[in-house]
């Protein structure tokens, strides 16, 4: 068991190697795809948070990107501090989404989804339409890299070291609240709310606090999508981009911790892989997604974690107090309670 | 009042559209919980197979309509439940949305890369002319439109609540367990669901080509306003959903009309929202009880 | 918890895997030959700039195929991958990154213009002339020496339309129907300057969505603004669907486009409606001039569709190229923005680029443009204007 355990942390440790060696043996292309995949694992991270943890669709983490975005972008264009307005694009968007989530988690189940996916749209509209507040449809150009501890981040690869940074970050942070009583709160509810009810946890208060703490880290990589790709527009942040989200953390295996990483690196890295296709790399990836889904529901991960499963324990047995991460499908995933609670 | 009119009739011929869409998407909800992302993409393939009816297999126009629509029931009806829908379900909701949106994404990319990216003119099935009546002016093909529209509802409505099987499948929507004990043959009631949505979409798809041109992107929009209509209307009945797209269409006529045309795509969703939260089961829904 | 770190373990082994994998892979893009040219073309091959996207490429496609059979340009075989944007900045962003690392001697693309803004920076940082499909304004306004366009910006047509309103139609007011989106508030926010320098009233400013079907509501609109000309300036499907319904209701005043209202796919798709529009038409394979007539054949032709003047701005682009190539007589990428710069070339020299061409400081392309009726379905060119710095 020990021994798992260290090759799990040598692993880990291997990952995490390679990703800060990565600009040495990368070209600028390679270390700005990093980065920005390292920006869009941050969203996914938070959107695993509201599908994985507390079962609820949300079709907005798009939306909640862009509002980080415009929000750092036109705050340091005012002249505010890069990490005011990185903290306030944090706040507004964990604002914004416990006043949405409120109402719609009071009412019935699934709700939030549609909700949801109204506001993406609304958002988009008042992006565009409000020319005075976000230049409209024309977009925000020239947005200015932060000077991080005095050091500027103009250069690609410095860059790609400070979203990778507030990647760990943010993986950290989750990884803490999955593991306090508040963690251990969204596994318990997602397990069995009813249980959890009975148990004295205010199902909906963590519910929405899921929510509301998934979108303010959309709102966070938003912060740090605008100095990226140093140019932010409408278009970007629409629904299509919420469900792109939302296909990232399913192909990673929703309620998995690290399950947003292997999607976001599928999501940015597949185009590449499968560039000898020329123009049909994404019919393939939406043929792969199908029966990704088909094969296994609960994502790479899941698969992974099944077949490791399924090596180590003889078939039939029950499942261990893995909690959260209990591969074996047992007992109903973030998936089957949302499915349960479905049928009549 | 005569531009009011004249809103409201065009705005009637978009809605029946919606309807008709929404209501296939409604019954799919009812009788399998698929929530199919993919139903703008329903709408705008079937045409695409007419086409290629007419242009590769040389068959003349009502023909091909046929064969598009026996292609579309095939495909989008018993290929879609068989291949996809059926793999999934057991797993639950979420995997299932998340294959009809990466559907919808094929789909698309399928239509642009094997056939064209560029609109392509649509055959009509009535001649191009416009009526006056009234002072208002009615393009003959919105106005049957309209009327097929409507007749087809109608049709599906008497069908599920007159019929001894429609109230099966009705039965089979309300409750799949009791209707399994029941003694009805559940899976056979779900195929047809998922048949008569397809048919459904591909009557849609012929009936608005001429205007919207076939064209890749065409699903894009269909496919958001079904779904806003079927919520609207009540999520569990087929005619909520009719009144839903209906609601919609003439809605964002007159919202284009008389308040802001930047955000006329704004109201359907704010009456979502509204309807969210002060009638969730919507225009015309039963009361389900509350989970969670 | 022993479970979880065995999982954990498992995921590591799989990401560092996956991770090497993705780093090999992306480090070993191919190197282009010696005897080829390295020209990537970056642009919309999906999403909402596909169909722009996809006749941008094969213009492009087809003046490479042209020029690579007669030997490619000073001995060198063009080399030019097609690289898709997604219609999407960042993934622009990072695409002419990648290429960038190849060292390309021109970039070619892309056409949306907020793609063309986000990577021109990095155009003028590597010191690599980028050939570009966007109309927007600004594009060339930024001091930018190494972005060129193939087209008019909305700055130049704009100006002649207003012209047109004012002197040929003597119009007092206007009404502006326009689709919202980059290019249609570009277009309109040119045009509205334009009347207002000239003291015609915009009496209804109207915006319309991409995609949009019913215009019942845009036309019950401008009937209540009984403007004396409407300016439309949409995408085609939806220019057809508005001259139907505005034939439908009789809507009064002149109706006045630029380019896309006065093209064929219109005029096929809108039917009779169609008749009576006016306008300015740049570039188009309606115009009268052979050669974009002989264009438009090859290119139905070779890929069994009609070109719009995304066609043809690629196919410009690549013989403009060409031209600039075999005048300065080498590969250099910094030597070939500089050149371009206030070059003229001429369709006897190079027939590939169609029409008399000028580059100017900024990148600007000029060349002659027309004035046109549609009458009983087909393009009429009234009048041909010249180029502006004749």
């Amino acid at each position: 068991m020990s021994l798992a355990r260290i090759l799990g942390l040598l692993a880990v440790l291997i990952a995490v190697g390679l990703l800060i060696a990565a600009p040495t043996m990368l070209r600028s292309y390679g270390v700005y795809l990093l980065a920005l995949w390292s920006v869009t694992t941050i969203a996914a991270l938070g959107l695993n948070l509201t599908l994985g943890y507390a079962g609820q669709i949300s079709l907005a983490q798009g939306a909640f990107v862009g509002i980080g975005a415009y929000t750092v972008a036109l705050a340091t264009a005012a002249g505010i501090p890069y990490f005011v307005a990185f903290l306030g694009a944090g706040l507004i968007t964990f604002a914004i989404g416990w006043c949405l989530g409120y109402p719609a988690l009071r009412v019935q189940h699934h709700f939030l989804a549609f909700v949801t996916l109204a506001f993406s749209t609304l958002v988009f509209l008042v992006l565009r339409n409000e020319q005075w507040l976000t230049n409209g449809i024309y977009g925000i150009n020239d947005i200015a890299r932060p000077k991080v501890f005095g050091l500027s981040t103009n250069r690609n690869p410095d860059f790609y070291y400070f979203a990778l940074g507030m990647l760990a970050l943010f993986a950290g942070l989750q990884w803490w609240m999955l593991r306090s009583p508040w963690g251990r709160a969204f596994v318990a509810i997602r397990e069995n709310p009813l249980r959890a009810a009975s148990l004295g946890i205010d199902v909906r208060r963590y519910t929405l606090m899921a929510f509301a703490i998934g979108s303010a880290y959309g709102g966070f990589a938003g912060a740090l999508y605008a100095p990226l790709v140093q140019f932010i527009e409408p278009n970007s942040f629409q629904l299509t981009y919420s469900l792109k989200l939302l296909l990232i953390v399913l192909v990673g295996g929703a309620g998995y911790f690290i399950g947003p990483f292997f999607g976001a690196m599928i999501e940015i890295l597949l185009p590449e892989w499968l560039r000898f296709t020329q123009g049909y790399y994404l019919l393939i990836y939406a043929t792969l997604v199908v029966i990704l889904m088909a094969v296994c529901p609960k994502g790479l991960v899941g698969a992974v974690a099944l077949i490791a499963e399924r090596r180590r324990k003889p078939p039939g047995r029950a499942p261990g107090p893995g909690g959260t991460l209990d591969p074996g499908g047992a007992t109903p995933g973030p998936t089957g309670a949302a499915s349960a609670s479905h049928s009549r | 009042m005569a531009s009011f009119l004249q809103l409201l009739v065009s705005g009637l011929a978009t809605g029946a559209i919606y309807a008709l869409v929404a209501v296939g998407f409604s019954l799919l909800w009812q009788t399998s919980q698929t929530i199919n992302f993919a139903q703008g993409e329903f709408v705008m393939v079937p045409a695409f197979f007419v086409l290629v009816a007419m242009h590769t297999l040389g068959l003349p126009f009502w023909l091909a309509a046929i064969v598009g629509i026996a292609t579309a029931a095939l495909v989008l009806g018993v290929l879609f439940k068989r291949i996809i829908v059926d793999q999934m379900l057991r797993h639950g909701v979420l995997p299932l949305v998340v294959s009809t949106i990466a559907l919808s994404l094929f789909m698309r990319e399928a239509v642009k890369d094997f056939y064209s990216a560029q609109a392509q003119p649509f055959p009509s099935l009535v001649a191009d002319r416009d009526i006056t009546l009234f002072g208002v002016v009615f393009s003959a093909q919105s106005l049957a439109l309209l009327v097929v529209a409507v007749a087809i509802v109608a049709a599906l409505h008497i069908f599920l609540q007159h019929t001894r099987f429609g109230r099966m499948m009705q039965a089979t929507a309300q409750n799949p367990t009791v209707a399994r004990i029941l003694g009805i043959d559940v899976e056979r009631m779900i195929l047809t669901t998922f048949l008569v949505n397809a048919v459904l979409c591909a009557i849609a798809s012929i009936l608005i080509s001429p205007i919207y041109l076939a064209k890749f992107t065409n699903g894009e929009t269909l496919g958001l306003a079904a779904f806003v209509a079927a919520i609207i209307g009540g999520f569990n009945q087929a005619r909520g959903a009719m009144a839903g797209g209906i609601l919609l269409g003439v809605l964002d006529n007159l919202c284009a009309a008389y308040m802001s045309a930047q955000y006329r795509s704004a109201v359907p969703l704010i009456l979502l929202v509204l309807f969210i939260l002060f009638r969730p089961q919507g225009l015309m829904g039963r009361v389900e009880e509350r989970t969670v | 918890m022993v479970s979880l770190s065995q999982i954990a373990a498992r995921r590591g082994v799989l990401g560092g895997i996956v991770l090497a994998g993705a780093l090999a892979v992306s480090s070993l893009s191919a190197r282009a030959a010696d005897d080829t040219v390295f020209i990537p073309n970056v642009v919309e091959l999906s999403g909402a700039g596909a169909v722009s996207g996809t006749n941008w490429r094969d213009g492009i496609t087809l003046a490479v195929e042209e020029i690579n059979a007669a030997g490619g340009i000073l001995g060198k075989k063009l080399n030019v991958p097609h690289l898709d944007t997604q219609s999407d900045a960042s993934i622009a962003r990072a695409q002419v990154q990648k290429v960038m690392d190849d060292k390309p001697y021109v970039i070619l693309g892309p056409v949306f213009s907020g793609s063309v803004l986000v990577t021109m920076a990095l155009a003028q940082q590597n010191e690599i002339a980028e050939i570009v499909g966007g109309e927007a304004a600004a594009i060339t306004q930024r001091g930018n020496a190494f972005v060129f366009r193939t087209s008019f910006g909305q700055q130049f047509s704009m100006p002649k339309i207003a012209n047109y309103i004012r002197d040929g139609l003597k119009a007092k007011s206007v009404a502006v129907l326009w689709v919202n989106n980059d290019f249609g508030k570009g277009g309109r926010d040119n045009f509205t300057k334009e009347m207002q320098a000239r003291d015609i009233k915009v009496v209804a400013d109207i915006s319309t969505e991409s995609g949009q079907v019913d215009f019942a509501a845009d036309v019950v609109k401008l009937k209540a603004a009984n403007a004396d000309a409407v300016f439309v300036y949409t995408n085609e499907e939806e220019s057809a669907r508005f001259l139907k319904e505005a034939r439908k209701q009789s809507l009064k005043g002149a109706l006045i486009g630029e380019t896309t209202l006065l093209s064929q796919k219109v005029i096929e798709l809108a039917g009779e409606a169609a008749n009576g529009v006016r306008g300015h038409v740049g570039l188009s394979s309606d115009a009268p001039v052979p050669a974009l007539a002989t264009f438009a054949e090859k290119f139905k032709k070779r890929f069994n569709y009609a070109n719009d003047h995304n066609g043809i701005k690629g196919y410009v682009a690549v013989y403009a190229i060409k031209h600039v190539t075999e005048k300065i007589g080498k590969f250099d990428s910094k030597a070939f923005a500089e050149a371009l710069h206030g070059m003229t070339i001429t369709p006897d020299k190079t027939p590939g680029i169609l029409m008399e061409a000028t580059w100017d400081k900024n990148g600007d392309i000029d060349r002659a443009s027309f004035l046109g009726e549609v009458v009983a379905g087909k393009q009429k060119i009234v009048e041909v204007l010249p180029k502006l710095n004749k």
